[in-house]
């Protein structure tokens, strides 16, 4: 049985916020030097070589590279031969959090109810997803993700009758309606199957995979290829100011389901595709 | 090239822009986002006065990050505009000429720009670390109860943005994506 502190995961978590949110991902900067190459508009040239600057900028002087610091997202793959010691695993977590924001000059955009909408201070608490896995190990993925692409998400129960064409009807409805909102280039990520709830995390699941990396499947990697050309015919564009970069990458993760189901999820990620991963034990 | 804008906007400014023109702001703008503009039409239902004079001026959308010791603002680029719609209307009747944010406005707000002559520009969402290097002052001057959310009156030079909604019409989000799209 291997042991893990709780102090040790404070420590981790705090560095993966302020990480995430200073220093823009290799894969998403190479992303942008990409698209500047090959983008249609001017103006949308204009606004990627501005993406460039700012993530120069944040990583320079380790400040943030975007206001909204994000909704703090975990998915935790927890090993069964791992013991946390000293605390909760959850409690360390929130406490990373809340100390990385802080100490960080990271936004805090958590309220304590979305009724009375108080904000808590510190960006607590997180939204932690926990897999128990075979091992002793201990992997925290992390993603600060934005309000404005969450918000232009969506999930519809399909038919099974509507089929692979009406999964690409449908997440090309989902970027075409989120236009300019969601902060195009857009990494798009999409559940497939599962049921409700976890079609809902496959796609969340699925934006953690870098940039340019594809699904192990060959269906679901000729799918996520096709989707990536699609979008990027709609001419929404940087900012959706127009252009021909609209998504830098597009993400599948599917998952068994009932006979009777075609659950689909679209979760939009902004360019600012912020995720860290921390092996421990 | 760039048009370069000093503020307040005059009715010469919001008349000459069109959707698309590239622009550099420089001059006063003041901070609201949800929170602050639920504020304010709760004092426009009342009768109150509002913290500040909208006539000629600019509201951005944004809730910047905690400044450091040191530093004038943290990051700051700009919010989605749309959660602003509902009570944008009665900021535009008492004056507000120019309003920054990403993201499409409802018809009703884009009518209401046409009939009170206001423009809405676009800056990058997401470009906040570069954005803040054009801030070159900010004070808190109302609501600071609400933090991050507060209305701030910020002193910005040649702050970079793309006129979206001009006031004949011109919509960017549409004209624009309509000239790239190639699945039609």
């Amino acid at each position: 049985m291997k042991e893990i502190s709780f102090a040790e995961i404070v420590h981790q978590v705090e560095f993966m916020c302020q990480k995430a949110n200073f220093d823009l991902g290799e894969d998403v900067y190479s992303a942008f030097k990409k698209a500047l190459q090959t983008e249609k508009s001017d103006t949308g040239k204009e606004i990627l070589s501005q993406l460039v600057e700012n993530a120069d900028i944040a990583k320079r002087d380790q400040v943030p590279m975007c206001q909204d610091t994000g909704t703090a997202v975990f998915i935790v793959e927890l090993g069964q031969d791992c013991r946390i010691t000293g605390g909760s695993l959850i409690d360390a977590i929130n406490e990373g959090v809340a100390k990385g924001y802080s100490a960080g000059y990271l936004r805090s955009s958590m309220i304590y109810d979305p009724l009375n909408r108080k904000n808590t201070g510190n960006n607590t608490p997180a939204v932690i997803h926990i897999e128990l896995v075979e091992g002793s190990q201990l992997t925290l993925h992390m993603t600060a993700k934005g309000g404005g692409a969450e918000n232009m998400s969506s999930l519809k129960m399909l038919k099974p009758s509507d089929g692979v064409q009406g999964i690409k009807d449908y997440v090309l409805d989902v970027v075409k309606v989120a236009g300019p909102n969601a902060c195009p280039p857009l990494v798009v990520g999409v559940g497939i199957g599962g049921n409700f709830e976890r079609c809902a995390y496959l796609a969340k699941k699925s934006l953690f995979r870098p940039i340019g990396v594809r699904h192990s499947s060959k269906e679901i990697a000729d799918l996520e290829e096709e989707l990536i050309q699609q979008i990027n015919r709609l001419g929404i564009g940087p900012q959706g100011m127009g252009g021909s970069t609209t998504a830098l990458d597009v993400k599948i993760e599917s998952e068994a389901c009932h006979i009777a189901a075609l659950p689909v999820a679209v979760n939009l990620n902004c360019h600012a595709s912020r995720h860290q991963t921390v092996q421990m034990g | 090239m760039p048009i370069n804008i000093q503020l307040p906007l005059t009715e010469e400014h919001v008349r000459t822009l069109r959707a698309g023109d590239r622009v550099l702001l420089s001059g006063t703008v003041y901070t609201a986002r949800d929170a602050a503009h639920k504020r304010m039409a709760e004092s426009i239902r009342e009768g109150k006065p509002l913290p500040v004079e909208l006539t000629g001026q600019v509201i951005y959308y944004v809730g910047p990050t905690p400044a450091r010791p040191g530093e004038v603002i943290g990051s700051a680029g700009p919010t989605t505009s749309e959660r602003m719609d509902l009570y944008t209307p009665a900021l535009l009747e008492k004056g507000l000429k120019g309003m920054i944010g990403k993201g499409h406005r409802s018809e009703v707000v884009k009518q209401s720009m046409i009939d009170n002559e206001a423009v809405y520009f676009g800056a990058v969402g997401g470009a906040a670390a570069l954005i803040s290097r054009s801030i070159k002052a900010s004070r808190v001057i109302a609501y600071e109860d609400l933090g991050t959310e507060a209305i701030r009156k910020l002193e910005i030079e040649n702050f970079p943005v793309v006129v979206i909604n001009d006031i004949y019409g011109g919509d960017v989000y549409i004209d624009s994506v309509a000239k790239f799209r190639q699945d039609k």
